[in-house]
């Protein structure tokens, strides 16, 4: 596949995958009858289902994932490190800290939303905390900040779950945890939507730079590009799109590291030009894992970020067994 | 034909002053060697003259315009800066790593004007790379990837080009073959500054020579003034002889 055709197949592929996913549930439903306007009450349960369901899951899904993609691949363009992902600013921690919070205080049962607003005021705070640490040091210090976000917000959340007060929070403690697009809907769009589109503007915005950071930051410089408004840009743009799609859907792990690596080759790894096709294989790589997770029926549901790492774990394992092998 | 000026540049870095009052001159058409001993202020003062690091003092002009007084944009394009030690992260081509140097002239967005395209051959051609431009450039030879960078920083056709330790980790070959092409670039009228350690090589292909020790300029002019064997002895803190023969001047050190 030449470079010129990845952008329409993976457009395709997600659209596809998109109006898969819109047919995909347990109810046995009457979609050509809703498509031919009955209104016979399976078809208007139909309609029903798919505009105020499964409509809001597939664009959520679609949304997450291609933040997760894009941030990912600014952030490998640019640390220069092929192993960056999305969750290494401590940004997902501290929007898992934030909605964990909520939930520990029987706030997220009062207020529906309050896991997610929470989550929201988290990644925030996550990502001041990453500029005032790293404010004036590169971007090593950047990613020792986030490292060291990511572990308080880690801690924080072991301690709700030692701490808390029943089981039961326990355990919706843990469900959050590990992601999904079950159960979310217009609202939470409408929450997310607009954060992840400004987020992911300003991380797009960062592409010619990136291209340049290939030769290093001091190279870049001498380029005219202004390393610490690009470092801003990526650090701001992952806050907004990621902490926000992280509020709403829980940690999902290994899209935002896998998705650029699979498009990088055929761009030429021009980290750049990375940057749309890997939100595309993000958006598509993220419904089909939510497919996948609606087809495979175990007794309990697998939630979606269980199955991410599960698939993407051992692709992890491969790709550094492939660094392995290339340098010495 | 604009040549560049240091001012009484002075410089901190980490508390420690690095550059001690510098006044300096890199005339335009002219290949400058800025020598001296390791941590002398050298790779410093180049990156003071690219318009990299902001001196505590002094002023840096190019021509008649302040540094400092040009937008970042405008600086990329009249001036290339190649620092020591540059390493491709990416398995980028070799043609696209070149066509990065002309990064400041690029519309904002969209790929490659056809415009463009004459001056990436050229470089390609100048450097000797047309056979390896589809190469991933993290694949190349030492030698090699250097005429890459080299390439990468005179695509533009800056009016200064500023170079750090062109000659570091290449063979005698390769090493003749940069000064050979930074030669050209100062015949074709451009101002080209290198910090060099092989000042045998700088001896044969630099116009000016400016010595630098523990931050400041202790001898500056024109080579075979400042090739001398008192001054590289008080430059380098050893007995230098300078021996003439039928193959040109070649420098000894003694202990």
């Amino acid at each position: 596949m030449s470079g010129r055709l990845l952008i329409p197949v993976l457009v395709l592929l997600t659209l596809v995958l998109a109006l898969i996913s819109l047919g995909i549930g347990t109810l046995g439903l009457d979609y050509a009858g809703w498509l031919g306007g009955e209104t016979s009450g399976a078809a208007r349960l139909t309609g029903v289902v798919i505009t105020e369901i499964r409509l809001p899951r597939m664009l959520l899904g679609v949304l997450t994932g291609a933040i997760l993609g894009l941030s990912g691949a600014v952030l490998q363009g640019l640390l220069r490190n092929p192993l960056a992902e999305p969750g290494l600013l401590g940004i997902s921690g501290g929007a898992s800290l934030g909605a964990v919070i909520a939930i520990y205080y029987g706030l997220a049962a009062v207020a529906p939303l309050a896991a997610p607003l929470a989550g929201l005021a988290g990644a925030m705070a996550a990502g001041f905390a990453a500029l005032l640490l790293a404010r004036g040091g590169g971007t090593l210090a950047l990613i020792l900040a986030g490292a060291a976000i990511s572990s308080l917000a880690g801690a924080g959340i072991s301690l709700a779950l030692n701490l808390a007060p029943n089981p039961y929070a326990a355990y919706e403690i843990m469900t959050w945890l590990m992601g999904s697009l079950a159960n979310r809907g217009w609202e939470e769009i409408l929450l997310a939507a607009p954060l992840i589109l400004l987020g992911g503007g300003a991380l797009l915005a960062t592409a010619r730079s990136l291209d340049a950071l290939a030769l290093g930051e001091l190279q870049a410089e001498s380029l005219g590009v202004d390393v610490r408004r690009t470092r801003l840009l990526a650090l701001a743009g992952t806050g907004l799109g990621v902490g926000a799609a992280t509020a709403v859907v829980g940690t999902i792990g290994f899209i935002g590291l896998v998705a650029p690596h699979l498009v990088r080759p055929f761009v030429g790894h021009r980290p750049g030009a990375t940057l749309v096709p890997a939100a595309l294989a993000g958006a598509a790589l993220l419904t089909a894992a939510d497919i996948a997770t609606r087809l495979i029926r175990l007794d309990s549901p697998i939630h979606l970020g269980v199955f991410t790492a599960l698939v993407g774990a051992p692709f992890f394992l491969w790709l550094v067994l492939r660094m392995r092998s290339r340098t010495p | 034909m604009t040549a560049l000026t240091l001012e009484a540049i002075t410089l901190k870095r980490g508390g420690r002053l690095v550059l001690d009052g510098v006044d300096a001159r890199f005339a335009a058409g002219r290949l400058t060697a800025v020598i001296g001993p390791n941590g002398a202020g050298k790779s410093s003062m180049l990156e003071v003259a690219a318009g990299l690091l902001q001196p505590e003092r002094g002023d840096v002009r190019l021509g008649d315009t302040a540094l400092s007084g040009l937008r970042r944009q405008e600086l990329a394009q009249r001036r290339a800066y190649l620092p020591q030690r540059v390493g491709v992260d990416w398995p980028i081509s070799v043609e696209r790593v070149v066509a990065l140097g002309l990064l400041p002239q690029l519309p904002a967005f969209g790929g490659l004007p056809a415009a463009l395209l004459p001056a990436i051959d050229r470089a390609l051609a100048e450097c000797d790379l047309i056979a390896l431009r589809d190469r991933p450039a993290t694949d190349l030879s030492g030698g090699e990837l250097a005429r890459v960078l080299l390439a990468r920083a005179i695509v533009g056709d800056p009016e200064l080009l500023i170079v750090d330790e062109p000659t570091a980790d290449l063979d005698p070959r390769h090493a003749i073959d940069a000064a050979r092409r930074l030669r050209a670039r100062a015949d074709a009228g451009r101002t080209v500054v290198m910090a060099i350690h092989d000042i045998d090589l700088a001896f044969r292909f630099a116009d000016d020579v400016v010595a630098v020790r523990e931050g400041r300029i202790i001898a500056a002019g024109p080579t075979d003034e400042v090739m001398r064997d008192t001054t590289l002895s008080a430059l380098y803190d050893v007995q230098v002889r300078i021996v003439r023969d039928e193959y040109g001047p070649t420098i000894r050190f003694l202990d």
